[in-house]
């Protein structure tokens, strides 16, 4: 965020306020060891009471990995994460599609634009019921796809989504590991924060 | 009458007899207890001695070896602190220092593949975390035996999952490290973890109980009966054939087979791992160690060892987490992901208060007194009453040593001996052998489990000669790390063997632009009570200490691993050094990879740096072609790898190379091969006199550099000024690997030869 021009703010997961942030995002890790379901506790954090009414009125809200896993056990993005299909965790740079560029998290790229950004995770098979899917696929809801090889087994390669308002968007990769070619395989991934920001500026 | 034993009873009933024997301590020993005791040790007080006295811990055969490295350590104004600690601390400027350590974790790796190699990488965090660092990054050296051999298939993607799984969750990024093969090693996998930690000056936090009237806090999980006895004795016991794991060692006389293995829970870790800096940084502690083997009785003795000199510890305070156990199973407990810290009463309070921030589990277990002694009590009754230096010094062995005549005989198997590659169409395959051959075949089945990324500092991570991080952003200043062993060389001349390790490790930093500044080190070896191991193990130490000397790069602190073998088959002689060094601004770095051509860029222009004589003694090539291991090692010249190491630092900050890359195992060949498949790019090279030895030969202190267009002269004096030889043997460019007259190589062949073996031996990457 500091790169993308913003100030970021921690936020604790026991305490109930935001701080008045504009923005919220909730990063990858392994919140409560991933002992149970990937974001199964996470979801009943203190934080989450005030987070979950103000991404229904329109925060942008941006889940990265576990982060992606916290907003769907949280009902806030339909769908949920499973095992990787080939059962490992998978650190990989990979070759991303932005197949919505109109959410508050994509708008500074264009639709079809190929992006490359690592992905490292064990649980990131997206799944979701064929009715949800094609819903998802009609409306644009489906944000980023895999371009390349479907490294997990993702039902229809779909490796983030977004609500009906696109104010709230998932996706497994890490843009945050994509902001200098220095430490990441690219700079691609700086359109997420960089998008946001114009967003709250607008 | 009481069921605990207590010292009343050990005083009134001195003739019980004690199952020390069972225990791992020999008779003379024993005795030792007794008459420091003045009479029978309590069963508690006979746990706690046989586990402090036990090989892992006491050091008690290599103690008197290890002296060198302090002994000859160079001058370095970089050392903070040295040997001693739990690991070494190097100033690496800018008011930064690091600490760094790694740490064997074998026998729990062989006996239960997954939680025991996870718990290596969480006990090696804890002992950096315990200097006062936050843990950065860490790094494992794994070697398995044969790649075919089935058990080989139950290990390795049990270690390789188990260090995912808990460096992952951990989040710290796992930044390199090493994979090989050999069937000296089938049954006794070698599970080196290392971890690195970044402090300011300031932080460095001591592992001393001080201040009679402090109390002494236990924190992190409770304390369970998994691994009771598990790292200290386990590693201190050669396996028998039909190694089972059921090395069992209760201490309590209790029959019940408890696992040995200890069981991991990095969550829990990461959050001790918050809460201790978070402590650390409200100047809540004034002494703090991490458990790890031997657990309370090793950080209880040695605090108060290094302390005041008294601690009086209420064993019946401990949080357990198994309701059942009694003090010598407590002291003995190897429960993973707990500390132990000294605080000053006044401010006991803030430092719980912190603990449940972080939900982490906290009890004021004792406090340190000015007695001179470490007494333990159990529901009010004295179980354990020791001086506690005796129990954390230990004994001190020096045992025989002698060079097996087998060496005479290795020395004797002359590679020169070996049918070579005839032609161009010969060289070909055999190189195409040796890149597909599972030690140095493609390692993204293993390497893709772990996170490389998390933290966001690192610079260059796996299959890059060395790891490295960034430290500070706006200076770039950053630290690069490489391990290094070669157990078929030490196996021919432990002392020759173990240099060249270091002089690898210290070319890999050094091909980053990094200047290495300081060595640690995991000693993998047989049993101490072979003669061959003893002579072994201290030639190697002879050997490191000497070339650490000559390197300018002191001994930070290290590790010993010894019974690695099976029955009387000892693993070949492995010590694995590990060198840190600093990089002035990590945005010059230089990987191996070979840089791609954009548009009508002018190629880069290859050069060899160093020497190369016909040196196939241990090689890849004798081994993977011929299966052959004989004659002598190539010669190491610290010298002219303190001078190779000076050019590449030089010539990265003038942002001259393109790439860097160590040749080692393979020679020229394999780096070239490797740089091209890192870059996607191609080469071609002419090379100079006979082009088997240019391409195979491993003669220590050389590189291979891609120097930018443009840049030529300007390296050439540069390499000149630094005495080191450099030879224009061609440039990148193309898509296939072509050496001028022998063979060409298209890109696609050779990467898949290189990616294929690991899939096929372990599993597909990828599904489908």
């Amino acid at each position: 965020m500091r790169l993308a021009g913003a100030e970021p703010v921690a936020l604790w997961h026991g305490d109930r306020g935001l701080r008045g942030v504009d923005a919220v995002i909730l990063p990858g890790g392994f919140s409560y060891g991933d002992y149970l379901r990937c974001g199964a506790i996470a979801r009943f954090a203190p934080v989450m009471a005030e987070l979950v009414p103000a991404a229904r009125s329109g925060l942008p809200v941006l889940g990265i990995c576990n982060g992606f896993q916290i907003l769907c056990e949280a009902h806030l993005l339909p769908g949920a994460l499973t095992r990787n299909a080939g059962l490992k965790f998978i650190t990989r740079d990979l070759l991303l599609r932005v197949e919505n560029a109109r959410t508050a998290w994509t708008r500074t790229y264009s639709a079809g634009e190929q992006i490359v950004v690592p992905l490292k995770s064990g649980e990131g098979a997206y799944v979701a019921d064929p009715g949800t899917l094609a819903e998802l696929e009609a409306s644009g809801q489906v944000v980023i796809r895999y371009a390349g090889d479907n490294p997990n087994g993702s039902a229809g390669a779909i490796a983030g989504v977004c609500n009906a308002e696109g104010n709230v968007v998932g996706l497994m990769p890490h843009p945050e590991h994509a902001v200098d070619p220095l430490t990441g395989p690219s700079a691609d991934g700086l359109g997420f924060f960089a998008s946001v920001v114009a967003k709250v500026a607008a | 009458m009481s069921p605990v034993d207590t010292v009343a009873r050990a005083a009134a009933e001195a003739d019980l007899p004690q199952p020390f024997a069972e225990l791992g301590l020999t008779r003379d020993e024993y005795e030792k207890i007794v008459a420091t005791l003045g009479r029978r040790p309590t069963s508690a007080e006979l746990a706690l001695y046989s586990v402090m006295w036990s090989e892992h811990c006491s050091y008690k055969s290599s103690k008197v070896h290890l002296r060198q490295f302090a002994a000859k350590a160079p001058p370095s104004g970089a050392l903070l602190a040295g040997i001693g600690h739990n690991a070494g601390v190097v100033d690496i400027g800018h008011g930064y220092a690091v600490t760094f350590k790694i740490e064997s974790h074998n026998h729990p790796s062989y006996v239960e593949p997954h939680q025991g190699a996870a718990t290596g990488v969480g006990g090696i965090v804890r002992d950096i975390l315990a200097m006062g660092a936050r843990p950065v990054a860490v790094m494992d050296a794994l070697r398995f035996g044969p790649a075919e051999a089935p058990d080989t298939g139950r290990v390795l993607p049990g270690v390789v999952g188990g260090i995912s799984f808990y460096g992952n969750c951990l989040g710290l990024p796992n930044i390199g490290g090493e994979l090989d093969f050999d069937p000296s090693y089938a049954g006794n996998p070698l599970v080196n973890a290392l971890c690195v930690g970044i402090m300011r000056h300031g932080d460095l936090q001591v592992a001393a109980a001080s201040g009679p009237g402090n109390k002494v806090i236990l924190f992190g999980s409770a304390t369970g009966p998994d691994g009771v006895g598990g790292a200290s004795v386990l590693a201190s016991a050669t396996f028998g054939d039909d190694a089972s794991g059921s090395v069992s060692a209760s201490g309590a006389g209790d029959a019940a087979k408890r696992p040995s293995v200890q069981v991991g829970d990095p969550f829990t870790e990461k959050l001790l791992v918050e809460c201790c800096l978070e402590l650390f940084a409200g100047g809540l502690v004034t002494g703090i160690q991490d458990l790890g083997a031997a657990g309370v009785a090793c950080a209880t003795t040695e605090l108060a060892a290094a302390g005041t000199g008294g601690m009086l510890v209420r064993l019946d305070a401990v949080p357990l987490r198994d309701a059942s156990l009694g003090p010598p199973e407590i002291l003995m407990s190897e429960s993973q992901e707990r500390m132990m810290a000294v605080v000053e009463p006044g401010r006991v309070d803030e430092f719980l208060a912190v603990c449940a921030k972080w939900d982490v589990r906290a009890a004021v277990i004792g406090e340190v007194t000015d007695t001179g002694r470490l007494v333990m009590t159990w529901h009010g009754e004295t179980v354990a009453d020791i001086p506690p230096a005796s129990a954390a010094d230990g004994p001190v062995y020096h045992r025989p040593q002698a060079r097996p005549a087998s060496q005479d005989a290795l020395a004797a198997r002359d590679p020169a001996t070996l049918p070579r590659p005839a032609d161009g169409a010969g060289l070909r395959a055999d190189l195409l052998a040796l890149l597909g051959s599972p030690g140095l075949a493609d390692k993204s089945w293993v390497t893709d489990q772990y996170d490389r990324y998390v933290r966001g500092d690192t610079v260059l991570a796996m299959p890059e000669d060395a790891g490295l991080l960034r430290v500070d952003e706006a200076t770039g200043l950053g630290i690069a790390l490489a391990t290094d062993g070669n157990g078929r060389y030490c196996r021919l001349d432990p002392y020759l063997g173990t240099q060249l390790a270091l002089s690898e490790a210290y070319r890999n930093v050094a091909a980053t632009g990094a200047r290495p500044l300081a060595v640690t080190n995991c000693l993998n070896f047989g049993s101490p009570t072979d003669p061959a191991v003893m002579w072994q193990f201290a030639e190697a130490v002879r050997g490191l200490a000497d070339g650490c000397a000559a390197l300018g790069v002191p001994v930070t602190g290290g590790n010993v691993s010894f019974y690695n073998q099976t029955g009387t088959a000892a693993i070949h002689p492995t010590p694995v050094i590990g060198v840190l060094g600093v990089h002035d601004d990590v945005r010059r770095r230089v990987g191996v990879a070979f840089p791609a051509s954009t548009g009508g860029d002018a190629p880069a222009g290859l050069m060899l740096l160093g020497r190369t004589e016909p040196e196939f003694g241990g090689s890849a090539w004798a081994h993977v072609c011929h299966g052959h291991l004989g004659g002598r090692p190539p010669a190491p010249d610290l010298d002219r790898e303190r001078q190779l190491a000076a050019l590449l630092a030089a010539a990265a900050a003038d942002g001259l190379l393109a790439a860097a890359h160590d040749l080692s195992d393979g020679g020229l060949a394999v780096a070239l091969a490797e740089s091209c498949l890192r870059g996607g790019v191609g080469c071609t090279v002419r090379l100079p006199g006979d082009p088997f030895t240019a391409l195979f030969s491993e003669s220590a202190g050389r590189a291979v550099v891609a120097v930018r267009p443009g840049g030529q002269t300007a390296f050439g004096r540069l390499a000149e000024a630094h005495g080191v030889a450099a030879a224009a043997i061609g440039t990148t460019g193309g898509d296939s690997l072509t050496v001028d007259g022998c063979f060409a190589i298209p890109l696609a062949e050779l990467a898949a030869v290189h990616t294929r073996t690991l899939p096929a031996l372990f599993g597909p990457a990828l599904p489908g």
